[in-house]
């Protein structure tokens, strides 16, 4: 029971930081159509601005952070910007392609600046955050289980932001109807940047929780992360925010219960592929999602 | 031009290529000179043009966003080398595992495990196929880069020890003996790729990328056509993953990333989605570049005294990401758009070269000199 | 009486019901072989969607379609709609297995279509978009057709597109990208492409839309001398009254999904609930 309970608690908080960065991943769909193949390479950059701060240039953690998240948003609405923007009117699979180039291109920058070995994340610095905390007969350290009250705290600010604020109301046109929105006089440019601006913050907060516990980074870092988190979009349907969360949590406890598993756990990615196929087929819009329907 | 001078052009043409891949293999020499990158360029170039023809096939001609390429070449490879590693070598390539019963005597001649690695690659499209291709473009791209992270996955894992020799990989598999058996295995599978795409199913590929609402309504299912390309394409991308086995000696999980589906999508792109000659062009212009052009920019360069910044190890390859998301953002048709090589542009830029008129058109509308 | 002549086409009871709405109502029509039959009615009336259930794109929630007395698509509310369906008939069919082809199936069984908003390959030229519609019927298979062992086929659709292109006057654009010709001669060559497929039925989805009075009165002697030429039945969704007044034998007139009138083009055009639902209904206020 108390495996249970700890793999629990450990399964909500990986799939916590999924959530994360499924949000960015969900809500640039949502408004773009856009798959954005990059979005775990600036997960993973974060990791390295992390570095780069707190072991190169020494400053403290806590300023650290905002440094990171601010970097890792200049870099999300940059490439917005540089790569996306550009392609807005041409066919679909175009801006694919472009967020298929940048992926590429961040990781050969990664391995160009940073080497292709791993770079050790200092956690040690932030100490106090791996320090245990004792629920009863489950034992975790702090950072484990700051993470879902953090996420879940976060996700609860944006959904009130999206139903409450004006520029929420833009962010739903948007995704409703783009073109209509463009003709009513949203400002299209500043909703697309404040999504990215979001998205990458949120990667980046992720990125800090994700690296605590483990002891490196290395350029291909976000690749695997960044396609589970799409797997944990499209589990919650895609478009929608608490569907995020729901479908990263999915994806970090069937995670965590089949790496728990003696025989099964090398299979663990293959289970959540193959997951992912299952309610591609069965529900392609996922638990929460919208269906949109072609005119003949 | 007549279609009669365009036939002769272009076999004289591939016949003038043929003559220079056999000077290069008869007389540069295998490593020291700069020309011996010639050599690999030109190897590693024409199987990442089958591969590239093979994901243009059912990305570029058929329009399925198929992300899938890795996990078929990896499928392709390891069945090619379980295949043909020489049975003495066996015992010392699965060192720590030991080989399955069945397979340590099991030995294939090259083209026939050529051949089952192209087909063991289908036999998986066939499978995924039916499910996978019906979802729409963007999620059949997440689910085929899945998929072929799960055959990666699977390959390597420790069930499949005996078979694969789990995560150690498998070395010492063996090639042609000559230099231009690649060439002819690759140039075989391409001619087979355009003989369809001219085929009256290529064309039905074409209406399906175009419209395909349009093209079940004139009577193409669009379920088994999808399933044909895909399945197609798969072949050959196994194949292709064979004949990189073959020439690297060695192959494991990690070697076909998501990193080299990318890799061979920007190829295609390049080249121009929807034409085989751009997806040929390109992958010899981009191999040239990765592992020769660009090699320079990896070491330090001296001018004078001077040493030029920013040149180190990994340089060579953001340049070259860069040129790619240029042409991405830039030159979005690529080399060659959606059409082939065609001698009436060749002689219509040399005519306004040396001419500088018009070019000859059939007479239609008046002529505006 | 309409018993005694040969059915190309028998719509019976066909409903459509998208979530809450209800597109077509219980819609009835039959097509003589060799007429031409039309169907009219305001924009958003339904005249498309019942198209798309006849021809496979949609499965109607309820009803049948028969082509040439065979029945080739059939369906009863089933699942949530058995709940939610608000049309009628629903016990009529409840007992019968469901057919649902898809369009390429029924395509195969002699009926082809043309779209409201023209549907040309836009890649390819006037000549492959005809060439690739003779893909279904040629007798081959992807092994035989790549290593060019059915040359035979291969030549007689070859020859067969440049027999049809011939008689719709569009030889001289054969090597002609499809989109560069001017709309009127798209439209023809829409037909064209469905021609080759060797239907015996012709589904026309508003071929007048976006043409000039001269362009329209063109098109209604194509039509019939098409009809004609090929031995076909003809079944047309239309907007501009006079085409359809010219050359149809007989009209059915829908609005909001089901039918408010039918009969010869004479009977129809003083039809008052036609004109109503046509011009709108005068002094409501």
């Amino acid at each position: 029971m108390d495996t249970f309970l700890q793999n629990c608690l450990n399964g909500l908080s990986i799939g916590s930081i999924y959530a994360l960065i499924a949000i960015g991943y969900t809500m640039v769909y949502g408004i773009l159509r856009l798959i954005n193949f990059a979005h775990g390479d600036i997960f993973m950059m974060a990791g390295y601005f992390m570095i780069i701060c707190m072991t190169d240039l020494m400053i403290p953690w806590y300023i650290s952070i905002i440094i990171v998240i601010a970097a890792t948003i200049v870099l999300g609405v940059v490439i917005e910007k540089v790569a996306y923007k550009p392609l807005r009117d041409a066919p679909r699979m175009s801006i694919m392609i472009s967020a298929i180039g940048v992926s590429y291109l961040l990781e050969n920058l990664a391995t160009y600046i940073f080497s292709a070995q791993p770079k050790s994340y200092p956690y040690d610095k932030m100490g106090f955050l791996s320090r245990r905390v004792t629920l009863g007969n489950i034992s975790t350290t702090l950072v484990t289980f700051i993470t879902p009250v953090l996420t879940v705290a976060i996700v609860l600010g944006l959904v009130v932001l999206i139903r409450k604020t004006k520029i929420g109301m833009a962010m739903r046109a948007v995704s409703r109807d783009f073109e209509t929105s463009q003709l009513m006089g949203v400002r299209i440019n500043a909703v697309i940047s404040f999504t990215f601006v979001i998205g990458s913050g949120l990667a980046a907060l992720g990125s800090v929780l994700y690296f605590i516990p483990r002891s490196s980074v290395y350029p291909l870092a976000g690749s695997l992360p960044g396609l589970k988190c799409f797997v944990a979009a499209v589990f919650g349907g895609i478009g929608s925010i608490p569907g995020a969360l729901v479908g990263g949590f999915l994806i970090g406890l069937s995670e965590t219960f089949v790496k728990g598993s003696a025989t099964l756990s090398q299979f663990s990615d293959v289970i959540t592929f193959l997951l992912l196929i299952v309610v591609l087929l069965v529900k392609p819009t996922g638990l929460f999602g919208e269906k949109i329907k072609e005119k003949v | 031009m007549t279609k009669r001078a365009k036939k002769t052009s272009s076999i004289i043409a591939l016949a003038v290529i043929a003559a220079l891949i056999v000077c290069v293999g008869q007389f540069v020499p295998r490593s020291g000179s700069q020309w011996s990158n010639l050599r690999t360029v030109l190897q590693l170039g024409v199987i990442y043009a089958l591969v590239a023809v093979s994901m243009n096939l059912c990305n570029g001609f058929t329009g399925l966003f198929s992300l899938g390429q890795a996990g078929f070449m990896t499928l392709g490879a390891y069945a090619y080398a379980i295949l043909t590693i020489p049975v003495a070598d066996r015992p010392g390539v699965y060192y720590l595992y030991g080989v399955a019963g069945w397979l340590s005597n099991l030995h294939l001649p090259i083209v026939v495990a050529l051949l089952v690695a192209g087909l063991m690659a289908a036999a998986l499209a066939a499978i995924i196929g039916a499910p996978v291709l019906k979802l729409k473009s963007d999620y059949l791209a997440i689910a085929t880069l899945g998929f072929a992270e799960v055959v990666r996955i699977v390959v390597a894992s420790s069930p499949l020890n005996l078979i694969t020799n789990g995560s150690l990989g498998l070395t010492k598999i063996p090639g042609f003996s000559s230099y231009y058996g690649i060439f002819i295995v690759a140039v075989v599978c391409i001619v087979i790729v355009v003989l369809l795409i001219n085929s009256s199913y290529g064309r039905a590929f074409k209406a399906i990328r175009d419209d395909e609402i349009a093209a079940e309504a004139m009577g193409i299912n669009l379920a088994r056509h999808k399933q044909m390309s895909f399945i197609i394409s798969s072949f050959f991308a196994g194949i292709g993953g064979a004949l990189m086995a073959m020439y690297m000696g060695a192959v494991s999980s990690t070697t076909f990333t998501i990193a080299v589906t990318y890799f061979i999508l920007l190829i295609v792109v390049i080249g121009g989605m929807g034409s085989i000659t751009g997806s040929i062009i390109s992958a010899l212009l981009v191999i040239a570049a990765r592992e020769w052009w660009l090699r320079p920019l990896d070491q330090a360069q001296y001018i004078g005294s001077f040493q030029v910044p920013l040149l180190k190890a990994g340089f060579r390859m953001v340049v070259f990401s860069i040129i790619l998301m240029a042409v991405v953002l830039f030159f979005r048709k690529g080399i060659m758009g959606d059409k082939e090589f065609d001698w009436d542009v060749v002689a219509n830029f040399f005519r306004r070269l040396f001419h500088g008129k018009k070019p000859k058109t059939p007479a239609v509308g008046g002529d505006a000199e | 009486m309409s018993e005694e002549r040969e059915m190309a086409l028998r719509v019976e009871n066909v409903t459509m019901q998208f979530g809450g709405v209800v597109a077509v109502n219980n819609l009835s029509m039959d097509v003589p072989v060799g007429s031409i039959t039309a169907l009219i009615g305001p924009n958003g009336a339904g005249k498309t969607t019942a198209f798309n259930c006849i021809t496979g794109v949609y499965e109607p929630t309820n009803g049948l379609v028969e082509f040439m007395g065979e029945p080739m698509v059939r369906n009863h509310p089933a699942g949530k709609m058995k709940k939610q369906y608000l049309g009628e008939n629903a016990d009529k069919y409840i007992d019968l297995k469901p057919i649902s082809p898809t369009p390429d199936k029924i395509t195969q069984l002699g009926i082809a279509r043309t779209f409201q908003n023209i549907r040309l390959w836009k890649s390819m030229t006037v000549f492959d978009n005809v060439l690739t519609a003779k893909h279904m019927r040629a007798r081959q298979n992807v092994f035989s057709a790549t290593f060019r062992l059915s040359a035979s086929e291969e030549r007689r659709m070859r020859d067969e597109t440049e027999t049809l292109l011939a008689g719709q006057d569009l030889l001289q654009y054969k090597n002609d990208l499809a989109t560069s010709l001017p709309y009127g001669l798209q439209r023809r060559l829409e037909i064209a492409r469905a021609l080759a497929t060797q239907p015996r039925l012709l589904l026309l989805d508003e071929p007048a839309a976006g043409m000039n009075p001269q362009e329209t009165q063109e098109l209604a002697d194509f039509i019939v001398k098409t009809r004609d030429e090929y031995k076909l039945t003809v079944f047309l969704i239309e907007h501009h009254m006079d085409l359809v007044m010219k050359i149809s034998d007989y009209i059915y007139v829908i609005d909001f999904g089901s039918e408010i009138a039918q009969g010869v083009p004479g009977e129809v055009q003083n039809n008052q609930r036609v004109i109503d639902a046509y011009l709108g209904v005068v002094g409501d206020e």
